[in-house]
């Protein structure tokens, strides 16, 4: 069985960080599993959690009018879900749906920003990551602006 | 000069083809298999085009969608957005329309053996690497990996559902990702770069075949850098306003490109790179 550690250690926002940090991160962890269709993340909800999905897709989606769900993204293996953890109001803007039977490592929130409170350089480097992650999502969302695919832009 | 010589229409006479068939793909996308009434055009490669008449109205660029050497009719698929394009794509079986052609460069099939594959496309632009497919799909070899990569805006507009989903039966690395969907779709839903990422194999020496709106050609190639594949061995397919066919007219330059005669199929570097922000003369 595999440590803690060793299951943050392999997802891409804690890859190659020092063991002091992801050590510090271990103590806010446990191991989650979901089955397909349960709503990991519900619109409006406190929102308390990063997951680190190990295996299995969660669409997130948005509740319309009609009753359908939109999706809007779907967030895969080894990706990271939930930021709404990090900034106040703390509550989810999205329901997060298991597509797939889903693993992850699901790490208490207040818990990790206590720690980056506490532990400033550890702050930093938690924070540079998510930064990377967060606008690596932002351009992707630009591009999807775009709508390249559409009439509008490319005739 | 001989009476042949003398009686081969030039190169500006299309040849009639009968539209022995047709399929609407998407709500905009519609396939035409074309069958020659007169004597028919050579023989074509993965990757290039003809010049399609539609009779009165007018002639356009298509990218062919069949494999090269592949038997019976020849394979355009027309996206509907102007004046030919709508009457091609309003073409009924038995209509008659004029082709001219091939036209241009090809994606270089015969340049794969041995290598890794990754082909890229977004919204029609699997169309004109259809045939590629195909060949890298019947063409199996321990040598190659060969992964698909497709974008798309919504479910009902993946162009070839049926066919991707059998080259992934068939051995080939598939995802397809749309920009929105709704939620009985489970399959991926972002921009094609996300599912770039994870290639079942190393991009250091693979060949990537690209197709789409220039800019998700853009950022399609620059992620494809980033995961290691060399900016030479990225083929991308330019078009511009292609009218002669061959080089004559100039309408379709692009920098030092003629892209009739030197596209569509050119590689991203040195030149495409800075040439794929350009905008139509």
């Amino acid at each position: 069985m595999e440590e803690m550690s060793d299951l943050i250690a392999k997802n891409s926002l804690f890859a190659g960080l020092p063991d002091s940090t992801i050590e510090l991160a271990v103590g806010c962890a446990q191991n989650v599993a979901f089955e397909p269709g349960a709503r990991i993340l519900v619109e409006g909800e406190p929102a308390d959690t990063l997951y680190l999905l190990r295996r299995g897709r969660v669409a997130l989606q948005v509740q319309r009018p009609s009753g359908k769900p939109l999706v809007i993204e779907t967030i895969g293996p080894n990706s990271v879900l939930g930021w709404s953890w990090l900034v106040p109001p703390y509550r989810w803007q999205f329901d997060g749906v298991a597509i797939d039977p889903v693993g992850a490592v699901a790490i208490d929130g207040t818990c990790l920003r206590a720690k980056a409170d506490a532990d400033p350089v550890f702050g930093y480097a938690l924070l540079k990551r998510i930064s990377g992650v967060l606008l690596s999502r932002l351009q992707s969302t630009r591009v999807r602006l775009l709508d390249l695919y559409g009439h509008s832009l490319d005739d | 000069m001989t009476e042949a010589a003398l009686t081969k229409p030039g190169p500006f006479v299309p040849s009639r083809y009968r539209v022995v068939d047709r399929k609407t793909e998407t709500f905009d996308i519609t396939t035409l298999w074309l069958e020659p009434v007169d004597p028919p055009i050579d023989a074509f490669k993965a990757g290039q085009f003809n010049m399609l008449t539609a009779f009165g109205v007018g002639e356009i660029a298509i990218s062919i969608s069949s494999a090269p050497g592949a038997p019976g009719a020849i394979e355009h698929t027309v996206r509907d957005v102007g004046a030919v394009s709508h009457a091609l794509s309003q073409s009924a079986v038995g209509d008659i329309v004029g082709v001219r052609g091939p036209f241009g460069t090809d994606w270089g099939l015969e340049s794969l053996d041995g290598v890794d594959v990754v082909v890229v496309v977004g919204g029609v632009g699997l169309a004109p690497l259809r045939g590629a497919m195909r060949y890298l799909a019947e063409h199996k070899s321990p040598k190659r990996a060969v992964a698909l990569r497709v974008g798309a805006r919504l479910p009902d507009q993946i162009v070839f559902p049926d066919e991707i989903a059998r080259w992934g039966e068939m051995g080939i690395d598939v995802a397809v990702t749309v920009d929105v969907a709704d939620a009985g779709w489970t399959g991926n839903v972002g921009v094609v770069t996300q599912i770039l990422a994870e290639l079942p194999f190393d991009g250091a020496g693979a060949i990537a075949l690209v197709c789409g709106p220039e800019i998700m050609m853009r950022f399609s190639a620059r992620s494809l850098v980033d995961l290691g594949v060399a900016p030479e061995n990225i083929r991308v397919s330019l078009e511009r306003n292609m009218q002669c066919g061959i080089a004559m007219c100039g309408h379709c330059q692009l920098g030092p490109y003629l892209l009739c005669r030197d596209g569509p199929v050119v590689p991203y570097a040195p030149l495409a790179a800075e040439l794929i922000t350009e905008s139509e003369r």
